[in-house]
Order: C-alpha cells, then structure tokens, then sequence
C-alpha cells in the first residue's frame, strides 16, 4: 500500500472510531461552547472588550478543546493493546503521524465552525474577509494538529499523559495562537493587508512540524 | 538452510530486571515450538522480542531473514501475534477490526473475510469489540492474527478464555499452520492441550533457554512450500 493509502486508512480509522464514540460531538465541542460561554459572561458588561477580544477568545477555546481530541486519539490507542496492533502491522510510523493529524484536523475543523458560529452569535463580531478566516483557519488548524499529534506521541505511553500534554504543548503553539488571532482579528473588522504575514507564518509553523512529525513520529511511535 | 527465527546470547532487560537472561533458539520453517515455563520465566518477553516490540540489549535476533538488532519494524508484516490483548479498537465492529488488520498489513479484504468465518464469528460481523464476551474477544485476536496472514504466527497462552469448540478450533488452526506455510511459536501452560500439537518443547526458565537446532534438522522442514508474500 502507498503511503497516501497507509495515511488514509488510518485517519479513515480514527475518525470511524470518533464517530462511532460520538465523543467529539457529545464531549469535545461542548467544551469548547462552554469556554466560549464563560468568556461571554465574564466580559459581557464591556460588550465592545468582547468583540475585540473575540479572535483570542476563539482560539484559546479551539486550543483548549484541541488538547481533548489529542488525548482522545492517544487514548484510543491504550485500548486493548491497539498501539501495539498497530506497530505489529508495519504500517509506517509516518503514515501514522499523518493519518492521525488529517483526523485530528479534521475534528477541529468541525469544532472551528461551529464555534465560530458560535462566535458570531454570542461576541457580535462582524466579519469583513471570509477568505483571510478560511486560510487563516486552515493553516493554523494544520500545524496544531501537527504539533499536537507529535507530542500526543510523547506523552502518549505514560500515566501522567492528561496533565503532561498541555504542559509540552502549550508553550510550543504559542505561535499559531499569536498568528491565527493576529490574522483573525484583520478578517473580523480589521485592515485584511495585516493578516497576510500571520497567514505565511501559520503556513510556515505548519510545514515546519509537518516535516519534524514525518521524521520524529516514527522513532517516538516505537519507544515511547 | 537458515532457520526462520535464530537467536544467539539474547539479553532483554525491562528496566533493571533480565526478563530475558540468555536465550538460544533455532526455529526451522514448519514448526510448532511449544515454550513452556513457569510465570515470569520470560515467555511472554520472548515472544514480543521476535514480534520486534521489544529491543534486546544483547545477542543476535534474526526473524524471518531481519536481523532485529538493526530493524525491528521490516520482518512484521510477516508475523502476527496473539497476545493478552485482543490488537482491536473497542468501536470498531468485528468486520471492521479484522478489515484493518488485513488492510494495515497489506492483504485484502477477502483475507478479513475468510478469517472472520473461520473463527465463528459471522453472526458478530457487526458487533462493536466493546459489546463482545470475552470469548469471542479472544476468537476475534486469534481472527486478527489470521486475517495477517502470517509465516510467523507467535501465540501466547491462546487457549486462555475460549470455550470447548473455540479450543477446538484453535487446535485445528495450530495444527493444520505448517501445511498452510505457517510457522508456529506457542507459550502455554495447559500443556494437555498444546503437547499433542508441538513438534518440538522449548523451556524457558529464569529467562534461559537452549534449544539449537542441528543442521541437519534444519533441511527436514524444506518441503513446505514457501508461503505466498
């Protein structure tokens, strides 16, 4: 099988298994509505702090929500010894890495719409470049699953994975954070001349890890 | 002829414990290796070491023409393994496990297909491993394993869980395995069942063992035919 085979079939696995669990749609995205939430009714006295704060707001509620679906693609590997099922399949470690970001990537894309819909409707944000959100939204959403599916991998093997996680991953995103919010805030009312160089660094930040996580997942996928 | 599995001096130790203190071992093409020991004597880590998901610390491995010692990862999709884990996605139906055990190691879906008959477990096709007893989640691992299609089938205490017809039909499939290109390593302690089957018992104890094997008995194995890649 070609490496784009290997890829699909293990993203195609995942997210058979998440939509069979149902626990994105009953776990993942309602935590991150209630952070949305939250963040609403702490600030909704200073409804104009709300709206210029909204792009933060929605990415930190996207990171946060991202750390469950990380842990939840490990997790699901812990089951019966599936990792080791999997490692005993020969399948490239690659091809793992790859398959279980295009999964993960795509759940967040999912979690992304609907919080931003609920964006919308609870921060009263106007939006002025779909296309800017759209590419903004897509790369930083490649390069947090990126990041995350690699130290996913880390932590993976260990009791300690849950609180672990966010404390390898967090520090390391901090530029898509900055980038994706910096080149949101131009596609929701501000200058879209702006998010241009966040949109490249995004795209850099997610090449970046995409070609570490090709090379480092493998090894990790095997000794960790 | 090079044996299928040889192993010379094997040291594996997990963390500071031997589990596996000097193990020397040919296993020709054809044959059904029956390990036996006591608990912890290093069975179980014997068997994961030839699967290549433990690394040894010392010694030559060499598994179906790899030298594990440089890659662990390029002999598996020759072997399977039954170990005490069922290898399977608790959402994932029975149909759906085996399919991508078969497909995640390379054979086709009629391969998933056939095994899943085989072990009995048609009228399971659609029942996620999570809603399984644990005899049929053990018939499903001994299906997975299958559905490889394996020249290495490494089985570690497989009659553990089945009932009286799932113990029969795993006999038929162990004892029937040379013929079909199969070679067979099974750890067990229900030595009533699995000494009729074993051409040959290997003890490991304290983590040793010795059982080379003569040339000459090396050549007696060749005419099974070499099994489909």
């Amino acid at each position: 099988m070609s490496l784009a085979g290997e890829v699909m079939l293990i993203a195609g696995k995942d997210l058979r298994v998440e939509a069979r669990s149902r626990v994105t749609v009953s776990q993942v995205l309602p935590f991150g509505a209630i952070v949305l939430l939250l963040f609403a009714f702490a600030l909704d006295p200073d409804r104009g702090r709300l709206t210029a704060v909204a792009p933060g707001l929605f990415w930190v509620a996207v990171l946060l929500a991202a750390l469950l679906a990380i842990g939840r693609s490990f997790g699901i590997e812990q089951q019966n010894g599936a990792r080791d099922g999997l490692r005993l399949s020969g399948i490239d470690g690659a091809a793992v890495f790859l398959g279980k970001t295009v999964a993960i990537g795509v759940q967040l894309l999912l979690l992304e719409v609907v919080l931003g819909l609920g964006v919308a409707a609870l921060y009263g944000v106007e939006v002025t470049s779909v296309p800017i959100l759209v590419l903004a939204g897509l790369a930083a959403t490649a390069g947090l699953a990126a990041t995350g599916t690699l130290f996913g991998v880390l932590a993976a093997g260990l009791r300690t994975r849950e609180t672990l996680l966010p404390l390898l991953l967090l520090p390391v995103i901090t530029p898509v954070m900055l980038g994706a919010t910096r080149a949101f805030e131009s596609g929701l009312g501000g200058e879209a001349s702006e998010a241009w160089p966040w949109i490249a660094l995004l795209g850099l930040f997610a090449v970046l890890y995409l070609s570490v996580g090709v090379l480092a997942f493998g090894p990790l996928w095997e000794d960790t | 002829m090079v044996p299928l599995v040889r192993l010379r001096s094997v040291v594996c130790l997990l963390g500071r414990f031997p589990a596996l203190a000097g193990v020397d071992l040919d296993v020709a093409r054809g044959e059904i290796v029956l390990l036996t020991g006591p608990n912890g004597a290093g069975k179980t880590t014997l068997l994961r070491v030839l699967a290549g998901l433990l690394a040894v610390h010392r010694g030559q491995v060499e598994v179906l023409g790899q030298d594990l010692t440089i890659d662990r990862r390029a002999h598996r999709r020759g072997l399977a393994l039954v170990g005490h884990d069922t290898f399977c996605y608790d959402d994932l139906t029975t149909r759906e496990n085996l399919r991508f055990a078969a497909r995640a190691s390379g054979r086709d879906l009629a391969t998933a297909d056939v095994a899943l008959e085989r072990l009995g477990l048609t009228a399971q096709a659609d029942v996620t491993h999570g809603r399984l007893s644990a005899g049929q989640r053990r018939r499903l691992a001994i299906a997975v394993a299958l559905a490889r299609d394996p020249h290495l089938l490494l089985l570690d205490e497989p009659h553990a869980g089945l009932d009286a017809s799932g113990r029969v039909l795993l006999d038929e499939i162990v004892a029937g395995a040379p013929a079909e290109g199969r070679t067979v390593l099974l750890a067990s302690h229900e030595l009533d069942l699995t000494r009729p089957l074993a051409t040959r018992e290997v003890a490991v104890v304290g983590g040793r063992a010795s059982a080379l094997l003569a040339p000459s008995l090396l050549e007696q194995p060749a005419a099974i035919p070499e099994p489909a890649t």
